[in-house]
């Protein structure tokens, strides 16, 4: 009960992970340190700016607000995954057809969120979207254009099912 | 890495739970979705030696209706809450008030037993179990109990729980055909830490409202009742209730200080304004 390290497995990307972790060590330190998948970002690693997005389990939460240790056993999927499967290459292209992103800090983050909202099928009105997005900081593009991409991306996927 | 250092359990019952609380104490903190605690952790404000991970103990995470009320286990996510037909039927204050809680990726992670253990003031979830009239289900050494909103929530982040206590559930009326609800709250930015809210139940008998409870929060170290306001509307017809009277009431009722994001008077201000725009919702039905 004294250890504050212990061993972790878990499913990364869809590739097995097995590490000895801090337990301390909140999921995006882990990924970005000791797995060098460094698209995760860390911004005020207390919740608020939604940089350090990833997918737990199929939901999105907070690398900055869970630990690692929490994810043993856990399926864990990060921007480099979703890109790699191009699960969300549409989206991606959006972005950079409308400019959504300048610095690209938060962009995974924002990705991350905006995927989500995509997954649920549809076209979200551009409030519902300001809405899944707003717990992600964008201190660049004044989130309209994100919210075009997002909007861009709904409206193609409803078009090709319909 | 910003938290110190701590051991981790993950425990798989709520006994295997209370005996590591009764053995470490204070120096123990339960985490559930950690959505308030992780930050704290991260900021040094909380330094535990342990972190009691109870996210492993099954039979937390159901919804059902049990008697008269509807029960939602401590481990239901936010998420969960808001999607759930259950809620939205039987416990409509809540389906009102859940989007108002942070951002999707909190409320995934986010759960209800931890919203109302850590009793944050600015929380919406404690607002409505003591709009609600609700109660909370205890675990504890002696084995369980139940208190009522009204006696939970004690001072700040202080509530009846013990150390060596863990919420295990919380219990809300379920609503009836009478049945009314609403919820406002004001917040610079969606998602964000309301400046002050206001959750509110009662029931339309005939043509009169009964039964009325109001719950701010953000105003007061705990979420507080506006029980001169609920007086001055208690018995009173729908259609013309006085809300020019149950306004000027929340000078007795409400002493908020003031912070760097709302000064007093704005907030007595906004108190007001919510207070009218909660009781525009009572007169109708609840959708």
């Amino acid at each position: 009960m004294n250890q504050t390290s212990t061993r972790i497995t878990l499913t990364v990307n869809g590739g097995r992970v097995d590490e000895t972790v801090e337990c301390r060590k909140t999921l995006v330190d882990f990924l970005r340190e000791d797995l060098g998948l460094t698209g995760s970002h860390v911004g005020c690693e207390h919740g608020v700016c939604g940089a350090c997005t990833v997918r737990v389990d199929g939901s999105i939460v907070r690398g900055c607000l869970i630990l690692a240790v929490q994810c043993d056993g856990a399926e864990v999927e990060t921007i480099e995954g979703l890109s790699d499967s191009a699960e969300i290459a549409d989206l991606q292209e959006n972005f950079i057809a409308r400019n959504a992103l300048q610095c690209g800090y938060c962009t995974p983050g924002m990705l991350m969120a905006a995927a989500e909202l995509l997954a649920e099928g549809g076209v979200p009105s551009r409030e519902a979207i300001r809405e899944y997005i707003s717990g992600n900081y964008c201190r660049c593009t004044g989130y309209q254009a994100i919210v075009d991409a997002v909007e861009a991306t709904a409206r193609q996927r409803a078009g090709r099912t319909s | 890495m910003k938290p110190s250092s701590f051991a981790y359990a993950k425990t798989r019952s709520l006994d295997e739970t209370i005996g590591l609380l009764e053995q470490h104490r204070d120096e123990a903190r339960i985490i559930a979705g950690g959505q308030s605690l992780m930050a704290l952790l991260n900021l040094r404000l909380s330094a535990p030696k342990l972190l009691v991970d109870i996210n492993g103990i099954a039979g937390l995470d159901g919804i059902a209706l049990d008697g008269g009320d509807l029960k939602i286990g401590a481990l239901v996510r936010h998420s969960a809450a808001q999607k759930s037909p259950l809620v939205a039927r039987h416990a409509p204050l809540l389906a009102l008030a859940l989007p108002h809680v942070a951002h999707p990726a909190i409320r995934n992670r986010g759960t209800v037993g931890g919203s109302i253990a850590l009793a944050d003031p600015a929380a919406e979830l404690p607002a409505c179990l003591l709009a609600l009239g609700g109660a909370v289900e205890i675990a504890g050494p002696g084995g369980m109990r139940t208190v009522a909103a009204d006696d939970f929530f004690q001072g700040l982040y202080q509530t009846a729980l013990g150390p060596d206590e863990v919420l295990t559930a919380i219990r809300l009326p379920a609503a009836g055909e009478t049945t009314r609800v609403a919820f406002a709250e004001l917040a610079r930015r969606h998602g964000d830490f309301a400046l002050v809210g206001l959750a509110a139940s009662a029931r339309a008998e005939g043509d009169r409202l009964e039964d009325l409870r109001l719950a701010f929060l953000s105003v007061a170290l705990t979420p507080v009742r506006a029980r001169r306001a609920e007086t001055v509307l208690n018995g009173q017809r729908l259609g013309s209730l006085p809300v020019d009277e149950a306004v000027a009431a929340l000078a007795d009722d409400l002493d908020p200080d003031g912070d760097i994001h709302a000064s007093r008077e704005m907030k007595m201000h906004l108190a007001g304004v919510l207070l009218r725009r909660v009781a525009a919702q009572l007169e109708r039905p609840v959708p």
